[in-house]
């Protein structure tokens, strides 16, 4: 089993801890560890991972073996952040009665992802603090989509609409203030819920998955080259972080590489997605507390990226663009010296953007300390991305896990402890600095060569991670192959999905009115969660 | 505040002047797949490469009827790669008032290996794409004077999008795009609004959103679907979890096909169901 250095000492130290109860261990990939244990052990390796090894769990997630082996697997994801690597613990699940222990409790980062698979597996949840249904919504009735006897396709009844009890917030002037699921603005749909006494919000609820498409049934039922452009619309802003990670989760499985070009130019493309979302969130934040030329400026910013991206891949959002084994256009070199041109004009630009927006006090005013997510908070929430590295959490795949051509270009990561929305705009505001310096690196380094390795036919009951640093944060695929070129199990996790509690976090104390910008300098994706 | 004047005095105008002007899109921009129909000579390498069925066909007594459906097209080219009597063009400007105006279909004698031996049917000249531009911005100032007092408001409502639509519905009110140069303004509610420019699919959890969000417009009102999964449901079609596209739902006006349709195209379908107003 070739292993990293660091997770060979982890599997060591807990085989020789728990002998034969970790039944089987291997690693399709050096970074990427399997064990198979029982239940039992789930807990006591939680433990291990959070306390030991610095690890913490990036997700959980289950799939239907009932076929081939009359149980439910359910996965837990350790990140292990300090050793470069991820350790996935596997369960079984009896079909009969399927009955899950619930971490939650101790992980609070788990809520959501444990209810959904009591949702889309029907394993229910043992001592879950708030059993209730979220991605299927009241009125759905007795399914489980991800199962494997149940058809995509399945009509269901007709949506009537049953009212979803809310938790009762009640006291001497407390009101409630529903917002949603459609907006005022041009946003994703999802459901806020206040209670508020006065003016200062004193709890959040919130309901998602309004945009719940079955798109982790459907990859199931699609030959696998076809999913790299459902992994395109997974979440509209991160096309091609989402794609770019599934095309390296099937690379894993197949065992190739995509070639050092094609890595290159992944690494460009992606920095180009970051360049025009942190852009727009900047301006996004400045129009939210009533700064709209700053907005004007950025929109006039993130329009110039999107130009960008149709000069080289032939679609704004870079759509098209992912294919697997690498790339599907390589850039000419007149495009090169257009993304050089393109790249110094942008940070002249930017600079003066950044230059008014810190000319203006009563922006900084509305920013500092407002919508303040704890480092402790974060950390039980397991919060990711930009909001995890605005509240002290000192991570980044792209320099803990190197992806695509990460290892070859110097960066840094802001980090900050203050967890306010000036933060999150500020280390949005460093990483598109740092963004512009590597795609000029990229330029300089670009090597020459072929831009993807073709993929006829991936091997069946194959499993593998792809992991790509989208520009919310980390982005994950998980698959397990099926014969005929296909998915037995596509298991997707947008950083969204973790990162949207925090938003009731932060959320406290603060006034309604500033509930706008708080929401903007999370800027989650409801796709992406809901999926 | 001198500064943030001084600023924009030095940016000066950056807005596009389209519609007078054509789209402003690259030669490598990926818009309508043209096939070159009277050579086509096998629609299956297409049919099997594209990954939302929006090139099809069916066989019958050595007849073969091949459909491309520009509401389900993403745009992506895959078929151009696998098919040389197709290209991408940069065309984007691709709204319609009919749904079965972004369909062609073309009818073909079948040799015995199931090659197209001969082109029996010319697609009915669909009229994708097919409404001039200057025709409708001639038309509108004089439509909207007359019915919405030069100001059309528009309610926007994601009833199931990646939102990959909504980056470029946003862009509309972008200096670049500006559409309120037009008098049409992107509205919080459905109460002030005459327009409702929906992103598909409409998922099974916001069904009820969307009829209701429709009900509390004020009559009369019209329906714009964006994006192929606005149009037809897209990659997701129809599954457990969604109910397809937005005319299963609601009455449309007008598809603007694209994935995502970019701001250009967007504001030729916008235009294009001003043009079309009359009344509910």
């Amino acid at each position: 089993m070739n292993l990293l250095p660091d997770l060979r000492i982890v599997l060591d130290e807990l085989t020789e801890r728990f002998g034969a109860r970790i039944e089987h261990a291997h690693a399709p990939q050096p970074n990427e560890l399997y064990l198979h244990t029982k239940l039992e052990l789930v807990g006591a390796l939680c433990s291990a991972f959070y306390k030991k090894y610095q690890g913490r769990l990036a997700g959980v997630f289950a799939e239907d073996a009932r076929a081939e082996r009359d149980v439910f697997f359910v996965y837990y994801l350790y990140a292990l952040d300090a050793a470069h690597g991820f350790v996935f613990v596997r369960v079984p699940v009896s079909s009969d009665n399927p009955e899950l222990p619930s971490l939650t409790n101790a992980i609070h980062a788990v809520n959501w992802q444990e209810r959904e698979i009591q949702d889309l597996f029907g394993i229910k949840l043992l001592g879950h603090p708030n059993p209730r249904r979220c991605v299927l919504h009241d009125d759905w009735p007795e399914v489980c989509p991800l199962r494997k006897d149940f058809d995509l396709h399945t009509k269901l009844p007709p949506f009537t609409g049953a009212r979803h009890r809310f938790r009762e917030v009640e006291g001497e002037g407390v009101f409630q203030v529903p917002v949603g699921p459609v907006h005022a603005g041009t946003i994703e749909p999802g459901h806020f819920l206040f209670s508020v006494a006065g003016e200062p919000v004193l709890y959040l609820q919130l309901r998602m998955f309004y945009v719940h498409k079955g798109i982790e049934k459907l990859f199931e039922s699609l030959p696998i080259p076809h999913c790299v452009r459902l992994a395109e619309s997974i979440s509209g802003d991160s096309s091609f972080a989402h794609a770019t990670a599934f095309c390296h989760a099937i690379e894993r499985a197949a065992e190739v590489e995509a070639p050092p070009r094609a890595r290159a130019l992944r690494t460009l493309c992606l920095e180009l997605e970051r360049l025009y979302n942190h852009a727009a969130d900047i301006g996004a934040i400045c129009t939210d507390v009533a700064f709209v030329t700053a907005h004007m400026h950025a929109m006039r910013l993130k329009e110039a990226v999107l130009r960008v991206n149709e000069l080289l891949t032939g679609n704004r959002l870079l759509r098209g663009m992912p294919c697997l084994g690498g790339v599907r256009f390589d850039f000419e070199d007149d495009q090169m010296r257009a993304v050089a041109k393109f790249v110094d004009d942008f940070e002249k630009e930017f600079k003066d953007l950044v230059e008014l927006i810190r000319s203006h006090s009563g922006t900084r005013d509305r920013l500092e300390t407002t919508g303040v997510l704890k480092p402790e908070v974060t950390r039980d929430l397991g919060i990711v991305g930009i909001a995890g590295r605005a509240s002290g959490f000192d991570h980044d795949l792209r320099r803990d896990f190197p992806h695509a051509f990460y290892d070859q270009v110097r960066f840094s990561v802001p980090i900050f402890t203050e967890g306010d929305v000036q933060r999150r705009m500020v280390v949005r505001r460093e990483e598109l600095f740092q963004s512009l310096g590597i795609i000029r690196q990229v330029l300089e380094k670009l090597p020459a060569g072929p831009i993807q390795i073709k993929i006829e036919e991936v091997p069946s009951d194959r499993v593998a991670l792809g992991y790509v640093e989208g520009w919310r944060g980390e982005i994950f695929h998980w698959i397990h192959t099926a014969p005929g070129n296909r998915l037995a199990r596509c298991k997707v996790k947008d950083p969204s999905l973790q990162n949207w509690p925090a938003l009731s976090e932060a959320i406290l104390g603060n006034i309604i009115p500033d509930f706008p910008v708080v929401n903007k300098s999370f800027n989650l994706s409801y796709s992406g969660t809901d999926r | 505040m001198f500064e943030v004047i001084g600023k924009s005095l030095k940016t000066g105008v950056g807005t596009t002047s389209y519609s007078l002007t054509p789209a402003e899109v690259g030669s490598h921009t990926r818009g309508k797949p043209e096939i070159d129909w009277a050579n086509w000579k096998d629609a299956r390498p297409a049919a099997r490469v594209c990954p939302t069925g929006a090139i099809e066909f069916t066989d019958e007594e050595r007849k073969r009827i091949a459909t491309l459906d520009l509401g389900k097209c993403i745009f992506c080219g895959l078929c151009a790669d696998a098919d040389p009597a197709i290209h991408m063009s940069n065309q984007c400007e691709l709204a319609t008032r009919e749904r079965a105006g972004l369909k062609l279909s073309a009818k073909y004698q079948l040799n015995s290996d199931g090659m197209h031996e001969r082109l029996l049917e010319n697609p009915a000249a669909g009229s994708a794409g097919g409404q001039s531009l200057e025709a409708v911005g001639q038309q509108l100032q004089a439509r909207i004077r007359s019915m919405l007092g030069r100001s059309l408001h528009i309610r926007q409502v994601d009833a199931g999008s990646c939102n990959g639509c909504e980056v470029e519905i946003v862009a509309l009110n972008s200096p670049i795009y500006d559409i309120e140069r037009f008098g049409i303004h992107f509205v919080a509610s459905p109460r002030h609004a005459d327009m409702l420019l929906v992103t598909g699919p409409v998922t099974r959890n916001m069904e009820l959103a969307l009829r209701k969000t429709y009900e509390a417009m004020p009559a009369p009102r019209l329906v714009v679907a964006v994006g192929a999964c606005g149009c037809s449901g897209g990659i997701f079609g129809l599954n457990y979890a969604t109910v397809g596209g937005v005319d299963s739902v609601l009455p449309v006006d007008v598809y603007i096909p694209g994935c995502p349709p970019n701001p250009h195209a967007l504001l030729h379908g916008i235009l294009l169901a001003v043009n079309r107003w009359r009344g509910t």
